[in-house]
């Protein structure tokens, strides 16, 4: 009987700690190992840092040259002071990695395909996807293109080195909150990695192709070409480009050729199924978010009070925690700078120096064609081209699945690049076709020395070559100078393309659909110091209709930021700092300015319900702006939406294949130019033809139902409405910041929407003392427990700013905003 | 007396092996274990002494880091799991499984050196 108890004694304990040391499944999700994850001295509770932390330290690494003193201050931004450029990228390597290590393992992970090794095989699709879109191949290219200058070697290298001090510094009990809760381990970090992530950027703001051609081919085949000209038109009347109109541009110094048999074959009507067995499911690709643009603009010292120029610049992105950002300072012999860094890369990427100041928006140029090859037979082996067969590489790419097996597959790369969607992956859009991805991204190097050059660049001459080295995704540099310089230029390799060349599918058995040459990068449009004394741009067009380059699908530009931020800078004179934070968080919509007066000249109020009248009256009343207690904001968006349903919602409706949805200056330049809309009859009811008139009626109808629900629940105020939040990379709701209190929106200089917006606000003052002030809606540290969090998202949220503290080395020490000092040295 | 040794020297030893992180997390449910081979008592203090050993340990533990954390990640974590965001459900949850391990442990001791006498005095004979 006592060797029973024993024995049940001994099973119960065992049984116990299995129990609490698996990790079960809910859902699709697991639990952390509870026993681990709970433990004080091992699990999260180690995450839980004091709220008086202290951050002193002295830190050891026989890999630097000479000692590094690093201040930090309140806000937790850290001032790298090194006697070297090799050591100062090393810190910040180092720095990134402490504050902010999950983040940058995790988001190279998900570039390189490798989401699966964390999450299972819920991350196979998007791991496939990558793969196949060819971000570790196209990682690999710029890393052997950049490895070839040696002072960008070393600097990736020294980050790297930084990056894996920290990793061996860490003791089990420290690894971030992000790791013990999906429970696995940090790996080392390597230069790869830095490319990996800058892939990943590239993605996010040049790899909407991947869905918008499939789906334009789709809308090009259902409506026709000459429909689809008239709903998704790429010329937009009310633009104003970011090189002023009438400026003249060189003749083309390379003209591309439409080839002869284009109209039937690519205008024309192509809409073959090919269906093909899959064994996989298909599924919604990653695609980057159609807000993803930016504000920037620099004022001339003509224009502001100080009569030194102020530069602005703030990038829309999605809002994560943690931030995609990270703020601090970089200064060593070779140069002094400040600005926001990706965790992930070395150097500042938007910031400022001792002599000038840049930014950057989305230039958002078609650099990502989609070709329909053809192969011999399901190995892929052999494709079409001109009539002969060509061999592929074979890419061996193999998936590591966590708590399963490994993926393994064959990426065949063609002279385009690799095949991205076909039978054996499938996008629905994509029509079992088998699709190979052109993008420069893949081809180009990586751009890191742009932005190595920038960091140190004294002058409008230094910008301007600094710039030369940017290729992909295309990018507006503005640039100021406290030599008085200010400077606009759209950057990368852009290719010369004829007219509409790769909206749509292109046919890739021909070498005459291919891309014919790139645009010489001194034919990029560029502007400095205009006479009117200001330059800007808000991913809208670069130019008017004079240069003599394809442009893209309009699709790809939004128009009504620039046109608000233009009216504003010409209207202003005597700037300061502070006129340019009240700009930045300016609400002002100027869509709804134009949009208003044509919904209100149709309709008529006779025939409408108390309740649409309530609505209508709010409408009328509304002072354009989407502040976040704004009534009339909410009524706007509301019959807006309900308008375009409307209009095209019913033809859209009759296509089997996903259509992209027309941009509202489709509709709203029809409706001011007042032609009959194309679309307007609603084609589900017979025998009768409604015109635009009737169809804003019926927005309004429709609308208001929506409107009333909303104010039933209390969220008629746009900031309740629109809600806006900021998501944890794994979208874990807890960890998210919710309800935030702030207006702003699509079409307002103030691009804050539900999850998306200026992700970092920056002003600098080109004054002989640099005044800058900067925000993002995040905190230095990537710790769920830690304070500085979040510590930023309220004063973002109201439209406050910080003032950057720009220290110098001699003054640094003593500096009272100073909290912590650690120090660098190799022994 | 016995009792309160036993506590005492189960917490000890339980946070001497936490302090060892590379080791796994249930490290101490050995000690526990020893510690109710070494002190002898009734199965029924063997267990409570383990439990509350490890109980206290996890519980003091948790609520130290917690407080200097001002709840901020405890309240996360418990919203999380989901206990309705309570920090102090939270410590006490974690005190509870911390308590558990180490009382089976030290039921597992008690009934190993009961055994082992046995075994001792079989051979005796």
């Amino acid at each position: 009987m006592r060797f029973v108890y024993l024995s049940l004694s001994l099973f119960c304990t065992i049984a116990l700690i299995w129990v609490l040391n698996t990790r079960w499944a809910i859902g699709t999700s697991k639990t952390p190992r509870l026993g681990y994850f709970l433990s004080p001295q091992q699990g999260f509770w180690q995450n839980a840092e004091s709220a008086s932390a202290d951050f002193n330290g002295q830190i050891k690494s026989p890999e630097l040259m000479g000692k590094v003193d690093v201040y930090v201050d309140g806000r937790l931004v850290p001032h790298v002071f090194a006697e070297n450029d090799f050591d100062a990228y090393f810190v910040q390597g180092f720095l990134h990695a402490k504050f902010r290590l999950w983040q940058m393992e995790f988001q190279t992970h998900v570039a390189a395909g490798r989401l699966s090794e964390v999450i299972g095989k819920e991350g196979l699709n998007t791991d496939r996807f990558f793969r196949r879109l060819g971000m570790v191949y196209g990682a690999e290219q710029a890393m052997a293109a950049t490895d070839m200058d040696s002072a960008m070697k070393n600097s990736v290298n020294a980050y790297a080195a930084g990056v894996n001090a920290y990793i061996h510094s860490l003791q089990p009990e420290n690894i971030p909150f992000e790791y013990k809760l999906l429970d696995y381990e940090p790996e080392n970090w390597t230069p790869l990695k830095t490319y990996l992530f800058l892939m990943f950027m590239a993605f996010d703001l040049s790899g909407r192709d991947v869905n918008t051609d499939l789906q334009m081919t789709n809308a090009k085949n259902y409506f026709g070409w000459d429909n689809f000209k008239q709903l998704y038109p790429n010329l937009q009347d009310s633009l104003d480009p970011i090189i002023p109109k009438g400026t003249g541009f060189a003749k083309a110094g390379f003209k591309p050729q439409t080839p002869a048999d284009a109209a039937q074959r690519y205008f024309g009507r192509n809409d073959t199924i090919v269906q093909k067995a899959s064994a996989y499911q298909p599924f919604a690709v990653p695609t980057p978010d159609a807000g993803n643009g930016s504000n920037n603009w620099a004022v001339a010292g003509s224009k502001t009070k100080s009569k030194s120029p102020i530069l602005c610049n703030d990038p829309h992105l999605g809002l994560n925690l943690p931030s995609l950002w990270f703020e601090m300072q970089i200064s060593t012999p070779s140069h002094n700078t400040y600005g926001a860094s990706f965790p992930g890369a070395p150097a500042i990427v938007i910031g400022f120096n001792d002599s000038i100041a840049w930014g950057v928006t989305n230039a958002g140029r078609d650099v990502m064609d989609l070709y329909n090859v053809r192969f011999k037979d399901e190995l892929k082996k052999e494709y079409l081209m001109n009539g002969n067969w060509i061999l592929s590489e074979q890419r061996q790419e193999v998936i590591q699945v966590r708590d399963g097996a490994n993926l393994s597959e064959v990426v065949p790369i063609t002279q385009y690049g690799p095949v991205l969607y076909d039978n054996e992956f499938n996008n629905p859009d994509a029509r079992g076709l088998t699709l190979a991805v052109k993008w420069t991204a893949n081809t180009a190097n990586s751009g890191i020395k742009a932005f190595y050059l920038l960091n140190r660049a004294k002058n409008y001459d230094d910008y301007s070559t600094a710039i030369r080295n940017w290729t992909c995704p295309g990018q507006n540099f503005v640039f100021a100078s406290k030599s008085g310089d200010i400077a606009i230029k759209q950057q990368g390799s852009f290719v010369a393309k004829w007219k509409n060349q790769g909206d749509f599918i292109m046919p890739g058995t021909d070498s005459v659909y291919q891309w014919q040459g790139m645009i010489p990068m001194e034919e990029n449009p560029m502007i400095k110091n205009p006479a009117r004394g200001f330059v800007s741009s808000a991913n809208q067009k670069p130019t008017d209709t004079t240069y003599p380059y394809y442009l893209g699908s309009a699709h790809h530009f939004p128009l009504y930021r620039g046109i608000v931020i233009n009216k504003k800078l010409t209207a202003m004179s005597d700037i300061t700092p502070d006129d340019m934070k009240k700009m930045q968080t300016n609400n002002y919509n100027v869509f709804a300015e134009m949009a208003r007066p044509v919904l209100l000249k149709y309709i008529d109020k006779n025939g409408l319900t108390p309740n649409e009248k309530k609505y209508l009256a709010l409408l009328e009343t509304w002072n354009l702006k989407g502040d976040p207690q704004e009534k009339g904001a909410t009524v706007f968006r509301c019959i807006w939406d309900s308008l375009e349903s409307t209009v095209w919602g019913d033809e859209m409706a009759g296509s089997k294949l996903k259509l992209p949805e027309p941009d509202s200056y489709s509709l709203l330049e029809r409706m001011l130019k007042g032609t009959a809309d194309l679309l307007a009859d609603d084609i589900t009811t017979k025998g009768k033809t409604e015109t635009l008139q009737d169809d804003v009626i019926t927005a309004l109808r429709k609308a208001s139902k929506a409107l009333e629900l909303l104010e039933q629940s209390g969220q008629l105020e746009w900031a309740k409405s629109k809600d806006t939040y900021i998501q944890h990379l794994l979208k874990i709701p807890t960890l998210n910041r919710l309800h935030l209190p702030i207006g702003g929106g699509e079409d307002m200089i103030n691009a804050t929407k539900s999850n998306h917006g200026p992700g970092w606000r920056m002003i600098v003052h080109l004054t002989a003392e640099t005044e800058a002030y900067c925000i993002y809606p995040g905190g230095q540290s990537g710790n769920p427990g830690s304070i500085y969090y979040d510590t930023f998202v309220n004063s973002w949220a109201e439209g406050t700013y910080y003032k950057a503290l720009f220290l110098k080395k001699e003054s640094a020490a003593s500096n009272d905003q100073v909290k912590w000092h650690i120090t660098f040295a190799n022994n | 007396m016995k009792f309160l040794v036993s506590v005492l020297l189960t917490a000890y030893l339980g946070y001497v092996m936490g302090v060892y992180t590379h080791l796994p997390w249930w490290s101490f449910a050995i000690t526990s274990m020893l510690v109710a081979l070494s002190v002898r008592q009734s199965p029924f203090s063997s267990f409570i002494a383990g439990f509350l050993g490890m109980f206290l340990l996890w519980f003091i533990l948790a609520w130290i880091k917690d407080t200097a954390n001002q709840h901020i990640l405890s309240q996360r974590v418990a919203t999380l799991f989901p206990l309705r965001g309570s920090s102090m459900l939270l410590i006490f949850i974690t005190g509870l499984v911390g308590g558990l391990v180490s009382g089976f442990a030290a039921i597992f001791g008690y009934q190993l050196s009961k055994s082992a006498k046995a075994i001792l005095s079989i051979n005796l004979e």
